[in-house]
């Protein structure tokens, strides 16, 4: 014999539409730690440990890895992820601790602001860099300026 | 103490030892205080006794202002959860030798919920959160035997039936400092103990909830609640599996 009930009560009846973003913004937060270790310290490896060591970061060091597609990819990636994650950790500290609304939506789009102006600063350093500009010290620049 | 030592050999073999403690005690008194302040009292406490007893005798022979709640006060009412020396603790639970004597005893009521009196907080946002996950069994045929369930399906939400309400966890957690509407960690525990029963039908309503704004997401794994805990239920894990049952979309 089976027979049934109606629930006690009306399930949730919020149903909210579009995309969960505090979800996906957790899952953003691990995935991109995950990434940015790998990253960072194949950042920090190739730079510092390999090579003459520390000594060799110069101009012509780092003009020479902005020239190479492998580094670019490597650096927008480490800069995307990186401030996309430093700026959400800041967006759940404001909620964390600021409560008026009003206080929170400014310091909310403030960050918003800044993430965004660095991304297109960064983004455009990183394909738009001269690693050759004109009548510089040969010295100073990588070696295959001399070619040009 | 000059006194206890004296007696201290006629004592009988095996006899309890007595100490003086001193226990300082956030009293507010929302008539009288602008601001809740520290008062200190001194009571002889035996090794045995609790941070409940010693409250006790400051009520009954000292001071008869100070308003604290108990019910059972054998750590499992969950009336008595307070902040002892700065952790979440029920004072039913905590032997006063465990801790160390020879400081003072600072006892103060659980942080985040609105203050009373003393030690007496209004619980009434903490219930709210745990009403909203619908913390009972959800099931459409009608109970007309036992329903059955595996061992295995029983032991998977073993750790959260044992929640107690007693809101250590939930007025130990940071975020719910700070952030009132966040549900906390007892209504994510309670909720927990029925998304993984096999015999409750809701668990999706359930997992809708705390995949909310205020939900599981802004837990911050700082691990306090599963510290807290006098039930040392793993409340952290508790939520990460919440978590998870969000993520792959079922129990």
């Amino acid at each position: 014999m089976t027979a049934t009930i109606d629930a006690p009560r009306s399930p949730y009846a919020q149903t909210k539409r579009g995309v969960n973003w505090e979800k996906w913004g957790w899952i953003y937060m691990r995935a991109s730690g995950i990434m940015l270790v790998v990253l960072i310290f194949g950042h920090l490896f190739v730079n510092l440990m390999t090579g003459t060591g520390i000594s060799q970061i110069d101009f012509g060091f780092v003009a020479g890895k902005l020239a190479d597609p492998f580094w670019q990819i490597w650096d927008t990636l480490m800069l995307w992820l990186a401030l996309i994650h430093g700026a959400n950790g800041m967006r759940t500290l404001v909620n964390d601790y600021v409560s008026r609304p009003g206080t929170r939506r400014l310091l909310h789009g403030a960050l918003a602001a800044s993430t965004v102006v660095l991304l297109v600063l960064g983004t455009l350093v990183i394909y738009t860099f001269d690693p050759c500009p004109a009548g510089a010290d040969p010295s100073l620049v990588a070696s295959f300026c001399e070619g040009l | 103490m000059a006194t206890a030592e004296a007696e201290a050999p006629a004592q009988e073999v095996g006899a309890v030892q007595a100490f003086t403690v001193t226990l300082i005690v956030r009293r507010f008194d929302p008539e009288k205080d602008a601001e809740p302040y520290w008062e200190d009292f001194d009571v002889e406490m035996y090794s045995t006794d609790r941070v409940l007893d010693a409250l006790h005798k400051i009520k009954w022979d000292q001071d008869g202002t100070l308003s604290f709640r108990r019910s059972c006060a054998h750590g499992i009412c969950g009336s008595d959860a307070m902040r002892i020396n700065g952790r979440n603790r029920l004072a039913c639970k905590t032997l006063i030798k465990d801790l160390d004597v020879t400081k003072p005893i600072y006892v103060e009521a659980i942080k985040g919920l609105p203050l009373e009196k003393d030690l007496i907080v209004d619980m009434e946002p903490f219930f709210e959160s745990y009403r909203a996950v619908q913390p009972f069994l959800i099931a459409s045929d009608k109970p007309e035997k036992e329903r059955i369930q595996t061992i295995e399906d029983r032991a998977r939400f073993d750790d959260t039936t044992k929640c107690i309400l007693c809101a250590a966890c939930t007025s130990s957690c940071p975020v719910f400092w700070t952030d009132g509407q966040y549900f906390g960690p007892a209504a994510i525990v309670n909720a927990h103990r029925f998304i993984f029963d096999s015999r409750d039908e809701a668990a999706q309503v359930r997992l809708d909830i705390l995949n909310d704004k205020e939900g599981v997401w802004r837990c911050r794994t700082t691990f306090n609640c599963s510290e807290a805990c006098p039930r040392g239920i793993e409340v952290t894990k508790a939520i990460a599996e919440v978590k998870q049952a969000i993520l792959t979309g079922r129990p």
